[in-house]
């Protein structure tokens, strides 16, 4: 027996059955029907040492490669400063639990309180849960959100200038929820103003949804979209970049009821699609509708301030299949990642990343128009990414990656969404644009 | 540690102009970004310096009580260890350091890492084949309830839109089927705490999705029943669903694939390891029965002859062979953990998790029973349900029972669920405690009992030693103040 | 013992109806604040909003517990009583005194169909 994880001895284990009255391990399992034994080998590979563990990974992390990244479309290179990895691999954060005794999870409560906080303050919203899965499946709770609130509304409109990936998940929750989900068209790269209003004067609309920057990584002019929906009764949502609202007019300034997104763009590892985290923030007014956990502050037996989860009478546990949501917890881990990138940035810094990169894409763009070999395909207000039409795309994106970088993701037949961030250098830009 | 000033919020110890960063002279030139989409103040944020900051979440961290400060039998959530080499391997760059978008022949590495372990999920459940998308429990959950629906909309059978779940089952069971758009309907227990199935038979017609369970279920019993109850649901035409929070006794004994379940989830957080962080990140994976691998969510990696590629979705149009329920292939370093964990135990070692499990659990139950109301006095498997203090007449209730834990260094069981019983109280201990943790986990529970006998007051005022007393939460909810900027309003 | 009052209606979710001439008010009774404990917030309609019998028209939360507000008539509800946005701990002191909605009933002889405090007692007692 003797292994590294199990620490009773046989003597121990005799003792214990004895206690319990029965002969052997075996016998804990008499009630299970044989036929439903599993009595063959397990058809996985034989228990590897530590030091076997750690070469058998390293082999097969060299299959990946890691590549300079000009790519974005919703996960961004930005820098991670040292201590935000660092902290939150402490045990007692990675460790423990849902914190439901408040008395030994005042460290987690906290720091959820604390990213409460600094999100609302980014989204310029009043309230914030305390995160959610990822920022496709936070717009996914947002249209539930807005079915749900409505009485008689029965469709949630998105404008076809979202991400692509966020438009499938939220078309699998519509189709199984019942919500009749529609398209708002796109007009040059932008959010259609003429179709969004005939959209809502069928008064069947419940929410509708619209990305900042979108899928181009345009700047969608939102003014008077917020008046429109709320004239029908509609939830306005708007899902954005979390890191581009350090600078961005934020989903409060544009009338949001309710902001989501994915919280990646703030220093987050890109980690080959997660674990990140989204956010969800809503106003006052909608704050019992909002899913997920919330942290709120109060008083403890001696007097103390204290924080606690509260609101819980929204929650799936309780609510049952009366439920609107069945999110029962939070990328709790990845919040602590947001809270402590913040605060080490804090307010200066923020803003400087978002300025780098904004600065970097538009040097990036410049430089390509400049070859003659790249035409952009809106010419429209663009943050830190931008949809290009390059000459003989396919042939130039192998060349970048046979170089070792990554030049973007591919849209369409010819076209590249390229991103920078403040992590790439003007001689790595330089480069890029040197292979066209 | 000074909990006083670095306990504070961050916001507390702000002060303009503080830095706790550096980065690169920007180079590229400055470009002004049109004032008309500027926001028009500045988020405020706190401005700290690095140590500040360092200090401030390091006290956080002794707030905290984790798997790794001490025993944590808290039950269903199988708070077992969480290896320390699975975060190295996690934090590797050659790993964390990759775009989801990258071309495939650039990331073969992880895509193998993906595959191996949906194979490997596979063979310890008896089911064809996994998808790693969902991000949690409750999102398996999903996943695996539409992937019922899509199995009988492929058939044109629209009609089944109920789903049977047990009266003693996780209270995200009813939440996942109404999100999925099924309603729920309820089967009882018998008084052996098992699914009652001459209740169950009336309910099942053609209008049936599929039944919901988990074996063993929440009060640590093993379903004997269920090759009857699949059989029965089968015929009508509906499908098993395997709740798989509580998997962690069966690793190594018996295969939900090989009990009748077409569809199941695992908390990756809970049976394989990987650690909980306050909540989250967990993983979700969700195996299917052969017939039903067209409905994975996609992507979804698959192995070629030219190596590891990823299925994909319609991009236009929705069908029930495309549906999509995360943004990229899950949390991806929890599946990596995962299968680090695995790897680790391999076949010889893996076998005996279930069985160190139940015996640590029926272990502590035979030991504590004398003082605490043992409702079902059967074989428990990982985890069994008591009902509050044996001795009725102290007013002690379980809330402070687990409060008093707190007070001896121990977490306290799960509470209050499931709700078949007023003072119930679940507890899990997993297959790595040690007999010395668990007697003297046992003394103090024994010594509590005493206590509550003795000295009552003690037990209801507790805890006394943690950082702060019971909290009042009726204050939190009725006057809800989430944010710092709604503090400082208050406070004015 | 939750007081129950004569001359009241009840529905068997627990709401009852007092009838004032043209108008009616709509609350939660003794037995259901008991039931729920510490009432943190009433979510209530609009003035103007119409709702069939037993249709949902808001809910009750307490720090554990959410109950629906299930409407025991057709009603349209002429005023909501705003005191229990501040201080919704009222229904937990009084729950008969503080109505939650004011409405006109849209069909009086949806009433019948009610019960009568002694056989809401009689209910209670199950």
């Amino acid at each position: 027996m003797n292994y590294k994880y199990f620490p009773h001895t046989e003597e121990e284990i005799q003792q214990m059955l004895d206690k319990i009255g029965v002969k052997n391990l075996e016998d804990l399992f008499a009630e299970i029907p044989e036929e439903l034994r599993y009595r063959d080998k397990w058809d996985i590979p034989e228990a590897k040492s530590e030091m076997e563990i750690r070469s058998f990974f390293n082999a097969l992390g060299n299959k990946n490669k890691q590549l300079t990244c000009f790519a974005g479309a919703g996960v961004y290179d930005h820098y991670t400063p040292s201590i935000v990895p660092n902290i939150i691999g402490r045990s007692e954060f990675l460790t423990s639990y849902t914190p439901y005794q408040a008395e030994i999870s005042q460290g987690t409560l906290h720091y959820i309180f604390e990213f409460q906080s600094m999100m609302a303050e980014l989204t310029g919203m009043d309230i914030s849960n305390a995160s959610m899965y990822d920022g496709s499946t936070a717009t996914a709770e947002a249209m539930l959100m807005a079915f749900n609130a409505s009485h008689k509304a029965d469709t949630v409109a998105y404008s076809e200038t979202l991400d692509p990936k966020i438009i499938s998940v939220l078309k699998t929750y519509a189709h199984f929820h019942g919500v009749n989900l529609t398209a708002i068209k796109a007009d040059n790269g932008m959010t259609s103003v003429q179709d969004l209003n005939e959209q809502l004067a069928t008064g069947k609309v419940a929410g509708v949804i619209v990305q900042q920057p979108n899928y181009y990584g345009i700047v969608e002019d939102f003014t008077g979209f917020a008046d429109a929906c709320h004239k029908s009764k509609a939830l306005f949502i708007i899902n954005s970049v979390a890191s581009d609202l350090s600078l961005l007019k934020t989903p409060k300034e544009w009338g949001a009821d309710v902001a989501v997104g994915d919280v990646q763009s703030l220093g987050m590892p890109m980690a080959f699609g997660g674990p990140y985290a989204g956010y969800m923030c809503c106003t006052e007014k909608q704050m019992r509708k909002l899913p997920g956990r919330i942290v709120g502050e109060t008083k403890d037996s001696r007097g103390q301030r204290a924080f606690v989860l509260t609101l819980q009478a929204r929650e799936q546990h309780i609510r049952r299949q009366k439920a609107t949501s069945n999110i029962c917890s939070n990328q709790s881990l990845m919040a602590l990642f947001v809270t402590i990138y913040l605060s080490v940035m804090g307010k200066e810094g923020v803003k400087e990343v978002a300025q780098t990169s904004y600065d970097g894409a538009h040097y990036l763009c410049e430089e390509l128009l400049k070859t003659g070999k790249a035409q952009l395909v809106y010419e429209r207000p663009f943050f830190n990414e931008f949809l290009i039409r390059i000459d003989h795309r396919d042939d130039f994106f192998d060349k970048a990656v046979a170089a070792g970088i990554l030049p973007g993701v591919k849209v369409g037949e010819d076209q590249l969404l390229i991103a920078v961030t403040e992590k790439r250098s003007k001689e790595e830009v330089d480069a890029l644009v040197a292979l066209l | 540690m000074n909990n006083k000033l670095y306990g504070n919020l961050i916001f507390e110890l702000s002060h303009p102009g503080r830095r706790g960063y550096s980065l690169p002279k920007n180079t590229f030139g400055h470009h002004e970004i049109p004032s008309n989409i500027k926001r028009s103040t500045d988020a405020a944020l706190p401005e700290c310096d690095e140590m500040t900051v360092v200090r401030h979440y390091t006290n956080h961290s002794e707030n905290n009580f984790g798997v790794d400060n001490g025993f944590y039998p808290l039950g269903s959530c199988t708070m077992k260890y969480n290896p320390i080499i699975n975060e190295e391997v996690a934090a590797m760059p050659s790993f964390s350091n990759i775009h989801p978008l990258q071309p495939e022949h650039t990331v073969q590495g992880a895509l193998e890492a993906e595959y191996n372990l949906q194979r490997a999920l596979s063979a310890l459940t008896g089911l064809a084949d996994f998808t790693l998308n969902p991000y949690a429990g409750a999102h398996g959950e999903l996943t695996g309830l539409m992937i019922i629906r899509s199995y009988h909309q492929s058939r044109g059978d629209e009609k089944r839109k109920k789903v049977i779940v047990p009266d003693s089952a996780h209270g995200t069971n009813p939440a996942s089927a109404a999100v999925c758009g099924l309603e729920i309907v309820e089967v009882k227990s018998t008084s052996e705490g098992l699914v009652d199935v001459e209740d169950l038979k009336p309910l099942l017609g053609d209008d049936i999705a599929g039944m919901m369970m988990t074996n063993p279920n929440t009060l640590g019993l093993f379903e004997t029943d269920i090759p009857e109850i699949a059989k029965l649901v089968h015929e009508c035409g509906g499908l098993m669903y395997y709740d798989g929070a509580n998997l962690n006794p069966l690793l190594g004994v018996a295969r939900p694939g090989d009990m009748g379940f077409d569809v199941m989830h695992i908390n990756l957080h809970k049976t394989f390891s990987t650690p909980h962080g306050g909540g989250g990140p967990g993983s979700g994976p969700v195996g299917v029965r052969e017939d039903l691998v067209r409905f994975l969510p996609k992507p979804h990696v698959v192995k070629t002859s030219e190596g590891f590629t990823t299925e994909k979705g319609c991009e236009t149009e929705y069908n029930v062979e495309s549906s999509h329920v995360s943004t990229f292939l899950g949390n991806f370093l929890v599946s990596l953990r995962a299968y680090v964990y695995i790897l680790t135990l391999g076949k010889e070692n893996i076998k005996m998790v279930g069985p160190l499990a139940t015996l640590n659990a029926n272990y502590v139950k035979e030991c504590l029973k004398d003082v605490y109301e043992l409702p079902i006095d059967v074989l428990c498997k990982h985890e069994f349900v008591f009902d509050g203090l044996k001795d009725k007449s102290t007013g002690i209730t379980t809330m402070d029972v687990a409060k008093r834990l707190l007070d001896y260094g121990y977490h306290a069981p799960t509470i209050y669920f499931p709700l078949l019983f007023h003072e119930a109280m679940m507890i899990e201990p997993t297959e790595n405690e040690s007999k010395e943790t668990i007697d003297s986990f046992i003394s103090i529970m024994r010594t509590i009992a005493q206590e509550a006998h003795d000295t009552p007051e003690i037990v209801k005022d507790a805890p006394r030693t943690t950082p702060i007393g019971r909290v009042d939460d009726v204050l939190a909810a009725k006057h809800p103040v989430v944010t710092y900027r709604q503090m400082l309003q208050e406070a004015q | 013992m939750a007081k129950v009052i004569e001359g009241l209606y009840y529905s068997e979710s627990h709401e009852y109806v007092r009838v004032e001439g043209e108008v009616a008010y709509i609350g939660i009774t003794d037995y259901a604040q008991h039931a729920l404990g510490n009432v943190v917030y009433v979510d209530m309609p609009d003035a103007d909003d119409e709702f069939e019998q037993e249709e949902g028209f808001g809910a009750v939360e307490s720090v554990k517990a959410a109950s629906d507000l299930n409407s025991p008539v057709s009603i349209k509800v002429l005023e909501v009583n705003e005191a229990l946005e501040d201080e919704p701990e009222l229904l937990n002191k009084d729950a008969f005194e503080n109505w939650i909605i004011k409405v006109e009933l849209t069909d009086k002889s949806q009433l019948d169909k009610l019960m009568d405090a002694k056989a809401y007692e009689a209910f209670c007692a199950q």
